[in-house]
C-alpha cells in the first residue's frame, strides 16, 4: 500500500517535492501519481503544483482526478503547496476560474499599487524569496518550527479565506497575507517547504507523522 | 520583517566541473558540483545557480545528473542554464530537478520560447539571463547598454532596459542580470545598471558580475536595487563563506535569512 500519494496532474516538477519527503521519511512507500484509484488508496495525500491556476483547475479535471482530491481532502491528511493551496478555495483572479470550493474565498493578486515597503522600496511581482511565516495557531506540523521561520515563496496570487479562524500563519507582503490553512485534515501552504531547507524538511517529516482528529 | 534578499553563489560548470572564467574567458578549476553546492547549502545560501558553459556537446547530459544528484541532497531552489534551446530543453532540466531554468542566447534567437516555456510550466520558472555591456554615446545623453549573447562574443542591437521589459511582458519570472564590463573583475556590480533594470521592471532581478568583497553585495541591494546578489569567485576560494556575507549584509540593515 502507498504510504503518501503525490498527485501530478502535469503541473509543473513534482520530483522535488518526492525528493524531500523520501528524504524525511526514507522507509515510507512515496508515489508521483496521476492515477485516481492510486491516490484513493493511498493514507496521505500531497497536492502540489506550480504554473497558473486556470491550466491546474483544467488538467485536474482532464486527468481524471478532481473527485480523487476532493475525496482525500474530506477524509485523509492532506497537504496543499502552492497551488494546492489555492483550488481548494471558491475561486481565482487568475483566469476568473471556479476551484474546488472546499473552504469558502477567493485567491486574489497582488495589488501593483500597494506594492511599497516601510522604506517606500517598490516591492516586487512574483513575491519571490524567503520571507517570514508567521504562526497564528497551534498545529502539530509547525512542532519543531521556531514561529516566524522563513519559508521559500514563489506566487503572485494569494489566498483571502472568507473564515480567519481557518489561517494557521500568515506572511507580511506588505501587507499580511494568509499563507498557511488548517481545517480538520487539512494543511495548505503557499510556500514551499520541499524547497524550505530546514524547517520546510520539518514541516513535510511533521506531515508524514500527523494524525488529526477526523469527523467521518 | 519581510522578504529578505536572497545571496546566491554560482556556480560554472564545465565537462561536470566547477570552473571560474575571467572576463567570459580563461578557466580555473574549482571543484565537484554536487560537494560545493552541498556546502554552500550548509552554510546558508538562498539558491544555488548552475551555468552549464559546456562547450561540446557530448558532455551535455553531464549536468542532468548532476542536478539530479544535487536536488537530492539540497532542498534549496536551484537554478539551472547554459545551452537551453527549447522547451524540450527546459522540460528535462526540470525532470531532473531544477526549479528554475534560465535562458540567455536562446531568448534572443526565438523570444518566443520564453512564452511558449513559461506557458507550459509557469513563469515562475523561467529565469532570463541578460549579458549587458555599456554602450559609448556620442551625445551626452543618459547611459545605455546593449545586451550580448553567446557567453558575450555576440552583439544584439538590443537595449538591455527594454529587452528586460519585453522578456516581463512574454512570462519571465526573474531576470539575472549580469554586467559583462565587471564579470570576473572584482570591482563590484554595474550600479547603474543594475538599478535602472530593477526600476524599469516588476520581476526581481539577481544582480550579477564583478563581486570582489561584501560590499559590493550591499552596494548591489542599496544602491542597485538588486533583489538578490549572486557572486562565484569570493565564496569558491574560500575569501568569505555564505555566513560571513549575510552577517555583513544584516549589520548592514539588510534583511537576510540567518
Amino acid at each position: 500500500m502507498t504510504d503518501i500519494a503525490i498527485v501530478d496532474y502535469g503541473m509543473g516538477n513534482l520530483r522535488s517535492v518526492s525528493k524531500a519527503l523520501e528524504h524525511v521519511a526514507p522507509t515510507a512507500s512515496i508515489v508521483v501519481t496521476s492515477d485516481p484509484s492510486v491516490v484513493q488508496k493511498a493514507s496521505r495525500v500531497v497536492v502540489p503544483g506550480q504554473g497558473a491556476m486556470p491550466n491546474c483547475m483544467r488538467e485536474l479535471t482532464g486527468h481524471g482526478l478532481k473527485d480523487a482530491v476532493l475525496e482525500a481532502a474530506r477524509n485523509k491528511p492532506f497537504l496543499g503547496i502552492c497551488l494546492g493551496l489555492q483550488m481548494l478555495f471558491d475561486e481565482s483572479e487568475e483566469g476568473n476560474v471556479k476551484g474546488l470550493g472546499i473552504l469558502p474565498g477567493k485567491v486574489r493578486h497582488f495589488s501593483h499599487d500597494a506594492m511599497i515597503d516601510s522604506d517606500k522600496n517598490k516591492l516586487k511581482i512574483p513575491h519571490m524569496g524567503w520571507n517570514q511565516v508567521h504562526q497564528t495557531t497551534q498545529h502539530a506540523l509547525w512542532k519543531g518550527i521556531a514561529n516566524d521561520a522563513r519559508f521559500y515563496f514563489v506566487h503572485s496570487y494569494y489566498v483571502e479565506p472568507v473564515n480567519s479562524e481557518i489561517t494557521a500563519a500568515y506572511t507580511l507582503y506588505p501587507t499580511p497575507f494568509t499563507c498557511a490553512i488548517a481545517k480538520d485534515n487539512i494543511f495548505a501552504v503557499q510556500f514551499h517547504p520541499e524547497k524550505s531547507q530546514l524547517a520546510g524538511l520539518t514541516l513535510l517529516s511533521n506531515f508524514t507523522k500527523w494524525e488529526p482528529h477526523l469527523n467521518r | 520583517m519581510g522578504l529578505a534578499k536572497r545571496i546566491i553563489p554560482c556556480l560554472d560548470v564545465n565537462n561536470g566541473r566547477v570552473v571560474k572564467g575571467v572576463n567570459f574567458i580563461s578557466l580555473r578549476d574549482a571543484g565537484d558540483p554536487v560537494e560545493i553546492a552541498r556546502r554552500y547549502d550548509e552554510q546558508g545560501a538562498d539558491e544555488l545557480v548552475f551555468l552549464d558553459i559546456t562547450a561540446s556537446s557530448d558532455n551535455r547530459d553531464l549536468i542532468l545528473h548532476i542536478v539530479e544528484e544535487v536536488a537530492a541532497q539540497v532542498f534549496i531552489p536551484l537554478t539551472v542554464g547554459g545551452g537551453v534551446r527549447k522547451v524540450e530543453d527546459v522540460r528535462r532540466l526540470l525532470n531532473a530537478g531544477a526549479d528554475k531554468v534560465s535562458v540567455n542566447t536562446s531568448a534572443v534567437l526565438n523570444p518566443q520560447l520564453v512564452a511558449d516555456a513559461a506557458s507550459h510550466y509557469g513563469s515562475q520558472c523561467i529565469v532570463v539571463a541578460i549579458d549587458a555591456k555599456h554602450v559609448m554615446n556620442d551625445q551626452h545623453s543618459s547611459p545605455r547598454w546593449e545586451v550580448f549573447t553567446h557567453g558575450g562574443r555576440n552583439a544584439t542591437g538590443l537595449d538591455a532596459i527594454e529587452w528586460a521589459k519585453k522578456m516581463q511582458t512574454l512570462g519571465a519570472g526573474e531576470i539575472l542580470l549580469t554586467s559583462m564590463d565587471r564579470d570576473g573583475t572584482r570591482h563590484g556590480f554595474d550600479l547603474a545598471l543594475t538599478h535602472a533594470i530593477s526600476d524599469a521592471i516588476d520581476l526581481p532581478v539577481i544582480a550579477s558580475g564583478g563581486v570582489g568583497g561584501l560590499d559590493h553585495l550591499v552596494e548591489g541591494i542599496l544602491q542597485g536595487h538588486a533583489d538578490a546578489v549572486l557572486a562565484a569567485s569570493i565564496f569558491h576560494y574560500g575569501q568569505h563563506t555564505i555566513q560571513e556575507a549575510k552577517q555583513y549584509l544584516a549589520k548592514h540593515g539588510i534583511e537576510v535569512r540567518l
